[in-house]
């Protein structure tokens, strides 16, 4: 995109989101909000055994409660395994799923469902299913799983459809290896080397709007489904293979979404009512309690990254090598795609280094299976990479914003573990130089006593991300002429509350000079909206913007080429006139993808106060720098970043998914499971010092991932600093303070 | 059985089976602002006003609201407008979804304290998630907000 003038109306200002006021009065507009009161209540009996083969399973006693609609098991669906990941076909995750099955593979999967009248009925049949299960031994523990004779997927159907090294008579998900330059040689030349293993845990999105689809047969005889989704389109195809049922026999539509951070990157709940309506006709919906959203849903990969950094005599990082293991769980979802972002987005952030070396392995485990949460695999690399850096900065006895600073990368240079692309823009030294003087660095570096039994102590990390992903995502938009001059603006990309429906507008009210309100946005139908992968990987204001900005700028061509045959209009006059009699369609569709994926850039800095007699911390600031490009919307960017900042905060000191030694989970509500309430939150501080990206819309990269990258590190490396010790395991809890990890 | 009680203003009869929680309830009769977000009373989304007074509505029978007025969003539109709009203004509406029972918290909190320091606020306010703002808009959009009333009430306006 070529570089606008500078004098924007409505983009890079602080619009209202166009949603805002339904959302503020309550109004009706969620998916269980506008369900049709006559929907079956959809739920799933849940297997009690982290790993089991059904023996057998009677329905009749069941089948005979009031009110019960229909109740199915392994034996009534499709025999055709599909992924629930929202990736674009063919999908790097394996085909490793039926909507029931004979195997059950942790506590929580599904064993049968039932659907009926009312939630009383349903609840009475789901206690009158008789199942014996044939319980096996299960592998929970990740690190003993590959190659372990237990098997989680050992069917024969099984299948990947992408070569990601995976192996399921292995428990191998994916594996691979990959670098660049002699890592070997390099790293032994470098006087200083680090090296640590750092284990990051599977935190749930707990997104306050728990899963919830509801579907419908319409007058078409098709099968219609709303859903709480970022990946409308995906679940159509999803659907179809689940349920073996044509893609045309499916529309999928998305109402307002109550948070999503990826979680809602995997179909969920999406089949349970989708094949109750197919086999009844009726409409139904299921709506996850938070119990089932805790137990068995799409939670951060738990991983364990080794890495080795290596720097000469002047502190210039010369070598990074990466080993990361991944927990799938019992399903592979965006696990082989998760893990390889642990490396190509930290280890580009060193700009001068001159090899490197990642190795990977993620393994299926019989625990609830993962996704695609915020920063995705980012989030635990750079944990890892940005700790190591901090301990190398004690071991060269160097301010770790100083080694920072000669070392980030710049605009211009090759990223080798990052695709290869070259760094077309980056302030990544304006964001560091920034958060310095926010966080006074300088003066509290690194740690004071208070005098109390209390140290304060800072620390700090850099992040990146990415912006879509490159040569693979598809956005669209379609935008026309209405009566009157007002514009219509179809887009495919999910608003899940972050407001990308008003970005996208104020980017096409920008590009057609009207005011914003002249752009009525339309969101996902999958019958009615242009083609678009969806609203994860960072991509909806960088790839979805770019095809705004290009429809809007077809769609003034043919207006001009309109008023040069019909001169003398005002563009109202158009609006008009094309109603009667007219050849030119004034409506576009654009559609665009990406050669590259630039990434936006970050610095954390956080102060904390720790107890060192009962090892609790406080948050007392946060400092976070950003570099988004151009914020289209200051006001949502900023709480993006303050948000995402906060959930962060919420993984390194308390958020943590545990089992037990038979598979269930111990952390299944919010009373176990804790994430930061506004109690916990001291003073968040954003600011953006942007760079300009030359293929970005308005010079804008995205917001929505990266800002949950420096919250963990930082936080680490600030609680080093007040104790003295390192710690490589999340949450960094009281406890472990106190007694040591 | 039978139950009767006022929402938000209207009069309201209705047969229900004993057990259910007067979160169902509200739902049913129209108050779809009231949102469930966990069954162990740590959101806060489902917060309403009892006799002029916040509670969860997950929490409590309906059955034990008889005879009681209870107020959601859908009664308090005009208010919840006028703060929704300070919420807007920082962006800080988001995803939406933890907001009603936000709002019925906040405009609970200034009926009941007055000049609230921002430790005051937080702490009235513990019990209303938020995974999406990270809190600190909601906090300025409720600063902004009683500066604006403190004007309105000198007569100095916003
Ligand atoms: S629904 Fe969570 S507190 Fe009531
Ligand atoms: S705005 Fe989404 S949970 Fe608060």
């Amino acid at each position: 995109m070529d570089r606008v003038n500078e004098n924007l109306n409505t983009v890079n200002q602080p619009i209202y989101k166009k949603d805002a006021m339904a959302l503020v009065t309550g109004q009706p507009v969620y998916t269980d909000d506008i369900a049709p009161s006559e929907c079956l209540i959809v739920k799933v009996l849940r297997s009690p055994h982290a790993h089991a083969l059904i023996h057998t399973i009677s329905t009749e006693a069941a089948k005979k409660v009031p009110g019960i609609a229909c109740i199915l098991t392994y034996e009534d669906v499709p025999h055709k395994r599909f992924t629930m990941a929202g990736q674009t076909y063919p999908e790097p995750s394996p085909y490793d799923r039926y909507i029931l099955d004979r195997r059950l593979r942790f506590v929580g999967d599904a064993v049968a469902i039932v659907a009926g009248k009312n939630e009383k009925a349903v609840d009475k049949a789901l206690k009158k299913i008789k199942v014996t299960y044939e319980v096996l031994e299960p592998v929970l523990d990740f690190h003993k799983s590959k190659d372990n004779p237990i098997l989680v997927h050992p069917e024969e159907d099984w299948v990947a459809l992408c070569d990601v090294g995976a192996d399921n008579k292995r428990n191998l998900c994916c594996q691979g290896t990959e670098g660049s330059g002699d890592l070997d040689a390099v790293m032994a030349e470098c006087e200083y080397v680090v090296e640590g293993t750092y284990h990051t845990k599977a935190c749930q999105q707990a997104m306050m709007e728990t899963f919830r689809t509801y579907t419908e047969m319409d007058a078409y005889g098709r099968l219609k489904v709303t859903s709480s989704t970022q990946i409308p389109f995906h679940v159509r195809r999803i659907l179809s293979t689940a349920l073996d049922i044509p893609k045309s026999r499916i529309r999928v539509c998305k109402p307002r979404i109550g948070g999503g951070f990826g979680a809602k990157q995997s179909v969920v709940t999406e089949v349970f009512p989708a094949i109750v309506t197919l086999k009844t006709g009726k409409p139904a919906k299921m709506i996850y309690t938070r119990y089932e959203s805790q137990i068995c849903s799409s939670p951060r990969h738990e991983m364990e990254v080794t890495v080795r950094v290596g720097a000469d005599k002047n502190g210039i990082i010369q070598a990074i090598d990466m080993y990361t293991l991944s927990n799938a769980g019992a399903y592979g979802e965006h696990a082989p795609t998760t893990i390889t972002l642990t490396s190509c987005k930290s280890i580009p952030l060193y700009g001068k280094a001159r090899a490197y070396r990642f190795t990977y392995e993620a393994v299926y485990t019989n625990t609830m299976g993962a996704g695609a949460y915020r920063g995705y695999g980012a989030t635990q690399g750079i944990f890892a990479v940005e700790s190591a850096v901090n301990e190398l900065a004690v071991k060269m006895n160097m301010d770790p914003v100083r080694l920072r600073e000669i070392n980030m990368v710049q605009e211009g240079q090759v990223m080798p573990a990052y695709y290869g692309e070259i760094c077309g823009s980056c302030a990544l030294d304006r964001c560091m130089a920034k958060a310095r003087e926010m966080m006074d660095w300088d003066a509290k570096y690194p740690a004071r006593d208070m005098g109390n039994g209390k140290v304060r102590a800072v620390g700090v990390a850099m992040a990146m991300q990415g912006s879509s992903i490159s040569n693979v995502d598809v956005a669209s938009a379609t935008i026309k002429l209405n009566d009157n001059g007002f514009y219509s603006l179809s887009i495919g990309a999910s608003d899940m509350g972050t407001g990308c429906d008003t970005i996208l507008a104020q980017m096409a009210a920008e590009e057609l000079r009207c005011p914003v309100e002249e752009i009525a946005v339309h969101g996902v139908d999958t019958d009615i909206s242009p083609y678009d992968s969806g609203s994860y990987a960072s991509s909806t204001t960088y790839l979805t913007g770019r095809a705004v900005v290009k429809a809007c700028r077809e769609l003034k061509e043919k207006i001009d080429q309109y008023s040069r045959e019909h001169p003398g209009l005002t563009l109202k006059e158009i609006g008009n006139e094309c109603m009667c009699n007219n050849n030119i369609a004034l409506e576009v569709t654009a559609t665009n993808s990406s050669p590259v994926s630039p990434p936006p850039f970050m610095v954390g800095m956080a102060e904390v106060e720790v107890d060192t007699e009962t090892g609790s911390v406080e948050v007392l600031d946060f400092v976070g720098v950003v570099d988004c490009g151009t914020p289209i919307n200051p006001n949502l960017a900023r709480v993006q970043a303050e948000g995402g900042i906060v959930q962060g905060i919420g993984m390194a000191l308390y958020e943590n998914i545990q089992f037990n030694g038979k598979g269930q989970m111990l952390n299944n509500s919010f009373m176990q499971y804790k994430i930061p309430s506004r109690q916990d939150i001291g003073k968040i501080r954003v600011e953006f010092e942007s760079s300009y990206e030359p293929q970005g819309p308005f010079g804008a990269k995205s917001i929505g991932e990266i800002v949950i990258n420096t919250s963990s590190p930082a936080i680490a490396h600030a609680i080093y600093n007040a104790t003295g010790k390192r710690f490589h395991e999340l949450p960094i809890t009281p406890e472990k303070i106190v007694m040591g990890e | 059985m039978l139950v009767k009680m006022w929402i938000n203003g209207e009069a309201i009869r209705d047969h229900i089976d004993p057990d259910m929680l007067l979160l169902d309830f509200v739902r049913r009769h129209g108050c779809a602002s009231v949102k469930r977000g966990c069954e162990t009373s740590n959101c806060g989304l489902c917060t309403v006003m009892l006799e002029g007074k916040p509670i969860l509505s997950c929490s409590m029978l309906a059955a034990r609201a008889e005879g009681m007025h209870v107020m959601t969003l859908e009664g308090i539109q005009e208010e919840a407008r006028e703060f929704g709009s300070f919420m807007a203004g920082q962006g800080a509406d988001q995803c939406g979804f933890c907001n009603p029972g936000f709002i019925m918290n906040v405009l609970a909190m200034i009926r009941e304290l007055t000049d609230p320091t921002e430790e005051e606020i937080k702490e009235y306010l513990e019990g209303n998630l938020c995974r999406c703002s990270g809190f600190v808009s909601q906090l300025r959009s409720i600063m902004e907000y009683l500066k604006y009333k403190k004007g309105e009430q000198d007569g100095s306006g916003k």
